[in-house]
């Protein structure tokens, strides 16, 4: 065990899944960087240094692609079907939009409509989330749309120990896996055991525990929740939080035992507000804890909104440990009495 | 004689010996069968959905297919019955599959345009025009990385050759260097639109040198043309020597789909194809004038297949429903 950021984490993961399986295979712009070039070769190691240093190790199982996701992200999906086990990059989840039917109407439906003979298992590392001045085309959070899709699996780890045994979870697993990392996380620190380790898909995790309220966060969102938290057991209210961790699978029986416990829910969620996790959970919630709700169920979300540039509008973008306490106290002072 | 020697091609023939000769007719004359037969139940209304039929362009899924073992694989398209028969497919369950049926080849979840078997390197018939190339690039990239010889055929259109799938996928098997084919079977339109109005009449061919690879016009007619261009390419792949373009022009016999009046075709068009051009007919004109085959072993085969084609449609219209808890199953591996 020792301390690692979540960069690092992701980074392991990989390493120790190439190392243990040569099919397990990298590709993605610039995830090498530099090939063909005059110069030094593995010079960028993926845009944000993701996969450096993987080259040196494995020089045979990670490929720089030409910028055409249509074309890469479709080879994961025929790669899968014909014996490896591809992670494929897709840089920014904003560019989704430029090769999803391959993701959507190709990989993620290959086993329903064959009859349940494909096996596809391919892995998507996409990188989401607000709070670097990257502005409306590189800072989205896409998963809910991911999440809609039968067959694709999404998983959105919000710390270093969760997205290293997640990722080896994802490329282990034999349906095609959409996994989110925050852009912002990945210098955050954690203790991160050197051996490689798996995380079940489909198991939430209570982060904090408590009577009062329950909050699900997602992702980045976490943090957030858990700052919240801290002010808000100064003012004698106990939040639980509970992390889902992949959003499909769904631990829905872990949210519904909290909620049964607490009987009032906040949802935070970076992505847009209609369609997303925060109102499926919250709809799920109405719909399967009803009897035990002292009050609606709240969400804090982004606006609906594209994501902004100049920090002074991105900063009121994403909620914030104030928003999540505001909405919890709100919640709290709402409803029947318990 | 098991169902599988009597549908079509199951070896490699990368020379046309008697054996391939005779494999290489039966597999067109199987398709035809099976299209035409499909043309004419269509009518009745007892088959479900889309049907895009690949009759007149026989010649080309033969020729390919001719080269390839089983554990390469084929990318199709909308018109995918005919690369599925030639890459080895079990022509009854595809049949079963096309009237929905459980014992279908895709359990009755994905009909004629979903039609697919991985076992038999078959990666589907695709509903998404310009959906295949990405997928073969998939494949060429994992029969490197493997160390096989395996190589990977992509089918398009000439409608989906506008795609731009099509020329990411292109790039990308030239800058990795894949074992990939990709063929472009021009029938001249794509759905109802000319394709000398959609890409100006071009051979498209010459696109390859765009992406620095071979190109070659093949007449799609013409098994043995055919034949000739998909094995030098796909032996040029086998050998580490990177893709290739080919563009077979060729007619289709029926509209788009079936229900497609085609009012946009020429005056006696596929009539004048059928009389002049027919693969069947050049290929059974040629063999049988080089003393190669005689009409007796043709006839034969012609009769082998209806009865397997009849048997097919009694089959599949008798053929149990798929039970609805299989509406839910095979979403994931896990659960």
């Amino acid at each position: 065990m020792s301390r690692k950021s979540y960069m690092q984490a992701i980074n392991e993961a990989l390493a120790q899944e190439m190392e243990r399986d040569p099919t397990v295979v990298v590709f993605g712009e610039d995830n090498v960087g530099g090939t063909g070039s005059p110069g030094e070769i593995d010079a960028w190691g993926g845009v944000m240094g993701v996969t450096k240093g993987l080259y040196g190790k494995f020089p045979n199982q990670i490929l720089d692609t030409p910028i055409s996701e249509s074309a890469f992200i479709g080879a994961a999906a025929g790669a899968a079907c014909s014996g490896l086990r591809p992670v494929a990059e897709l840089m920014f989840v904003d560019f989704m939009g430029v090769c999803f039917d391959q993701i959507f109407n190709q990989a993620a439906k290959f086993r329903y409509m064959f009859g349940g003979k494909a096996r596809t298992p391919m892995v998507i590392r996409t990188m989401y989330g607000a709070g670097i001045r990257a502005a409306s085309q590189h800072s989205q959070a896409l998963y809910p749309i991911f999440t809609h899709i039968p067959g694709l699996k999404v998983v959105i780890p919000s710390n270093p120990y969760d997205a290293k045994g997640l990722l080896i979870a994802s490329i282990r697993d034999d349906d095609p896996v959409i996994f989110f990392e925050n852009k912002v996380l990945y210098a955050i620190e954690g203790e991160v055991p050197d051996e490689p380790y798996t995380i079940p898909l489909g198991e939430a995790e209570i982060v904090r525990e408590g009577e009062d309220v329950t909050i699900v966060a997602i992702g980045r969102m976490v943090s957030m929740a858990e700052q919240a938290a801290a002010s808000l057991a100064d003012d004698g209210i106990e939040v639980e939080i509970v992390d889902p961790r992949t959003l499909s699978p769904l631990d829905e029986d872990t949210i519904y035992e909290s909620v049964e416990n607490t009987g009032r829910l906040v949802v935070v969620d970076e992505a847009y507000p209609r369609c997303s996790m925060a109102s499926d959970i919250s709809a799920l919630v109405a719909q399967n804890c009803f009897e035990h709700l002292k009050a609606a169920p709240k969400m804090v979300t982004a606006p609906h909104t594209p994501p902004p540039f100049s920090g002074s509008l991105e900063d009121l973008y994403v909620p914030d440990p104030e928003k999540v306490a505001n909405a919890v106290r709100e919640t709290v002072g709402q409803g029947v009495a318990s | 004689m098991t169902e599988s020697e009597v549908a079509g091609a199951r070896e490699r023939h990368e020379e046309l010996d008697k054996g391939a000769l005779l494999d290489a007719y039966r597999t067109m004359r199987t398709i035809r069968d099976f299209e035409e037969r499909l043309h004419t139940e269509f009518a009745t209304g007892e088959i479900p959905g889309f049907v895009h039929l690949y009759a007149g362009e026989e010649a080309i899924a033969a020729g390919f297919m001719a080269h390839l073992d089983g554990d390469d694989y084929v990318a199709s398209t909308h018109r995918g019955h005919g690369h599925s028969i030639a890459k080895g497919c079990d022509v009854k369950g595809m049949m079963f599959e096309i009237y929905g049926k459980d014992a279908g080849i895709c359990r009755g979840k994905g009909g004629s345009m979903h039609i697919a078997d991985l076992d038999k390197g078959m990666l589907g018939a695709n509903g998404i025009v310009g959906g295949g190339p990405p997928l073969v690039c998939g494949v060429g990239l994992s029969a490197k990385v493997r160390g096989t010889d395996q190589v990977a055929v992509s089918f398009t259109g000439d409608g989906g050759a506008n795609q731009g799938t099509v020329f990411e996928s292109m790039n990308l098997a030239s800058a990795w260097d894949l074992p990939v084919i990709f063929v472009i079977e021009n029938n001249g339109y794509a759905e109802a639109t000319a394709q000398a109005f959609s890409s100006k009449g071009i051979d498209i061919a010459k696109r390859a040198d765009g992406f620095s690879m071979p190109g070659v016009v093949v007449d799609g007619h013409d098994f043995f043309a055919v034949h000739e261009a998909a094995g030098e390419a796909i032996r040029r792949a086998r050998q580490g020597g990177g893709p290739s373009l080919i563009e077979c022009k060729v007619n289709r016999y029926y509209g788009h789909f079936e229900g497609d009046a085609q009012t946009y075709r020429g005056e006696n068009e596929v009539e004048n194809v059928r009389k002049e051009k027919d693969c069947l007919m050049l290929f059974r004109q040629r063999v049988t004038s080089a003393g190669l085959l005689d009409e007796a072993e043709l006839d034969k085969i012609d009769e082998e297949v209806k009865n397997l084609i009849d048997e097919a449609v009694r089959e599949a219209k008798e053929a149990p429903e798929p039970s609805p808890e299989n509406l839910t199953t095979d979403v994931y591996v896990s659960y």
